[in-house]
């Protein structure tokens, strides 16, 4: 599949955080068609290796991205078959309103966050985001019915169909952080055509909405010698400081700071600007906010980097990125393992 | 289907040409004559040679969406609401722009970029813009320009149990009642009109009315339904699948006793579920039309409508077939009595 339909396929399913069977199932199944080295951890990340060529002490990178997406989980049944739901990693309640839901019961019910007519509403009400305990799901169903369906610890998952815009532009819920998993079988794809040493870990990790828990297990098992997360970064939007966002289509963002180590950094940026790949930096004061954190302190430790796709308007079920800055993640991060060989690992202890 | 074709379809205030085609293409083969008024009403007519009174029955084809008011030199959107909008149901929603539908989207600051105190104060009209990937004002320019109408994007899916969710319900149900009214044949004058620019103030009803003249009117709308947790009864107006519902006062026209109590004897008879609307908020199309002249004995038939006015609201299909039948009954008893007599 073409990066576009691959991200369309993969952001339309359901996966959130600890209910990734179904997503995992389908990466799996795409991770196969680049090794029959796939399994499937206790905790449900997703690990492909493909061995390097060359002798038997091969340096080992573990590249990761996250296959959960935020969502719900049905707390409450009221009267009259409403659902009442708790967030699974940081919801924005303001974004869900009159928005198409299914609910993951018995059967996969479409759902709406209900909102209260205009014509009903008093002057304050419009001043007062509507926090997500007053929020309530309709299905359009008999109590009963509902009661026999759906029981509460049920999973909640924004509906969206994919929207194309201008220019490369593509929004979608659940972008964050499956376009990191489609920029990592892009990637696959172009070390076919590469001379690579080392023996690489292709890991979709579970959870990292909820605190990084997939990329903690599958990190110790793993242990590499490199580890680099994929993830998302927050795209330029006006009333946003200019620091914290990236443009959409000027390249991926390559981390830096103490989460990083910087002969990674260094590398990524050498391997950029020598392959004329357009590349940004984001420079973080503490441990990211993503699999990179957990990475990190696996073990004795591992040298970890992390490369971010820009994306506007996170955590909504309209997140925009240009699929033009996967591709080019996907060939830095290529690029970059094919220059990876044992003395620069060697050289991660030499401070 | 005919409420997927009505509803999915775009027809913002002013904007109606898109839903007119449909409609017109619709209705064509059950009626005798088809004219477009000078703001864009249709007026269809079935038996007008023949004399007596003279049935109007008006839905409207309109539907509450945005404007583009102006392009930023980012390439992003600001846009204005047509009609009732409670901004706070745009966040982080699909809509297309303009006769090319040029997809858009109108995001919201990430919640991780957020102050806790902002989460809990609504985004503003003003706060909002739509995002169409164009990285600057030439580019955005290229496909869009001031004054481009933007509908809401939302697919016409079945739910639940006999519930179906979509946009514009309020009133492309009317319109489709009216559609499937003309189907048969009635022994009366019939003019059946689609009305424009009902949202922002029943325009279209106002110069329609003129035009046909009318001895009787009787309106198909969609109703606000708020029977949900957290409403106090009170608050519902009306409620989803008890049938569909006649008013008593709105803010355009106190309820004609003699209507509702024709009404109610039809549905009584044949065993149709009827509601009173309890609430006197909202208003529509008779708010005009029972003002034309001296006056015009006006009926209004609803559908119940939850979500109102927004990108997904949801109704029931047994209320909508309620409607259709009541709809119709009403027609053949006024057909036989030639007027409302009872």
């Amino acid at each position: 599949m073409q990066t576009n339909d691959l991200l369309i396929s993969l952001t339309e399913k359901s996966g959130v955080s600890g209910y990734e069977q179904t997503i995992q199932a389908q990466i799996a199944e795409i991770f196969r068609q680049f090794t029959n080295d796939v399994k499937v951890d206790t905790l449900g990340n997703v690990i492909a290796k493909i061995s390097g060529i060359g002798d038997q002490c091969r340096p080992s990178i573990m590249v990761t991205a996250h296959a959960d997406e935020i969502g719900f989980m049905v707390s409450k049944i009221e009267k009259g078959g409403f659902l009442r739901v708790l967030p699974i990693g940081g919801v924005d309640p303001r974004t869900v309103l009159a928005q198409e839901v299914i609910v993951h019961g018995r059967e996969d019910l479409l759902g709406i966050f209900g909102a209260k007519p205009p014509h009903l509403l008093q002057a304050e009400d419009f001043n007062k985001a509507i926090p997500l305990d007053e929020l309530f799901i309709d299905l359009g169903m008999d109590e009963q019915r509902i009661r026999e369906l759906v029981h509460i610890g049920d999973i909640v998952t924004i509906r969206r169909k994919t929207i194309p815009l201008l220019n490369n532009h593509m929004a979608a819920k659940a972008m964050d952080d499956r376009s990191g998993i489609v920029l990592m079988i892009e990637m696959m794809k172009q070390l076919k055509r590469l001379h690579i040493n080392a023996d690489i870990y292709v890991v979709a990790t579970v959870q990292e909405e909820i605190g990084v828990r997939g990329a903690i297990t599958s990190s110790y098992s793993i242990l590499p010698d490199i580890g680099i997360a994929i993830d998302v970064t927050h795209g330029d939007m006006p009333g946003v400081a200019s620091d914290l966002v990236f443009e959409l289509g000027k390249g991926p963002v390559i981390g830096y700071g103490p989460n990083i180590h910087s002969n990674i950094y260094d590398l990524l940026v050498k391997t950029a600007k020598d392959e004329n790949i357009p590349y940004q930096i984001e420079i973080s004061q503490g441990p990211t906010g993503t699999d990179a954190r957990a990475i990190q302190v696996t073990q004795a430790g591992i040298a970890t980097g992390l490369l971010s796709i820009p994306l506007r308007y996170m955590h909504t079920s309209v997140e925009t990125l240009n699929t033009k800055d996967i591709k080019h993640g996907a060939k830095l991060l290529a690029l970059f393992i094919e220059r990876v060989d044992k003395q620069f690992v060697e050289e991660l202890v030499c401070y | 289907m005919l409420l997927k074709r009505l509803t999915e379809a775009n027809g913002v205030s002013g904007n109606e040409s898109e839903i007119r085609k449909i409609i017109i293409d619709e209705i064509t083969p059950y009626v005798d004559n088809i004219k477009i008024d000078v703001i864009g009403n249709i007026i269809a007519s079935k038996n007008s040679h023949l004399s007596g009174a003279k049935l109007m029955i008006a839905a409207h084809m309109d539907e509450v969406g945005l404007m583009i008011v102006s392009i930023e030199n980012n390439g992003l959107l600001k846009f204005r609401a047509v009609g009732g909008i409670d901004n706070r149901v745009l966040v982080s929603k699909h809509v297309v722009i303009g006769e090319n539908k040029i997809n858009g989207i109108i995001g919201a600051k990430a919640i991780h970029l957020q102050k806790r105190n902002e989460r809990t104060i609504p985004l503003a009209m003003e706060q909002l813009y739509i995002d169409i990937g164009a990285k600057t004002k030439e580019e955005a320019e290229k496909n869009i320009k001031i004054g481009d109408y933007v509908a809401f994007v939302s697919e016409y899916l079945e739910m639940g149990d006999d519930y179906a969710k979509g946009k514009a319900f309020d009133d492309r149900v009317g319109c489709a009642v009216l559609i499937e009214i003309l189907k048969h044949q009635f022994d009366m004058p019939i003019y059946a009109v689609f009305t424009v620019q009902e949202e922002i103030g029943l325009r279209g009803a106002t110069v329609a009315a003129y035009t046909v003249n009318p001895d009787l009117a009787l309106i198909i709308e969609g109703t606000t339904a708020s029977d949900v947790i957290g409403t106090d009864s009170k608050y519902y107006v009306t409620q989803l699948g008890k049938g569909p519902a006649i008013s008593i006062m709105d803010r355009g026209m106190i309820a004609n006793p003699i209507f509702n109590k024709y009404i109610t004897n039809i549905a009584n008879n044949y065993n149709i579920p009827l509601q009173i609307r309890e609430g006197a908020t909202g208003g529509n199309d008779a708010g005009k039309i029972h003002l034309h002249k001296e006056g015009i004995i006006t009926g209004v038939i609803s559908i119940p409508v939850r979500y109102i006015h927004s990108t997904n609201s949801v109704i029931n299909l047994k209320d909508y077939q309620n409607l259709i039948v009541l709809t119709k009954l009403f027609v053949e008893e006024v057909s036989k009595t030639k007027g409302l007599k009872i």
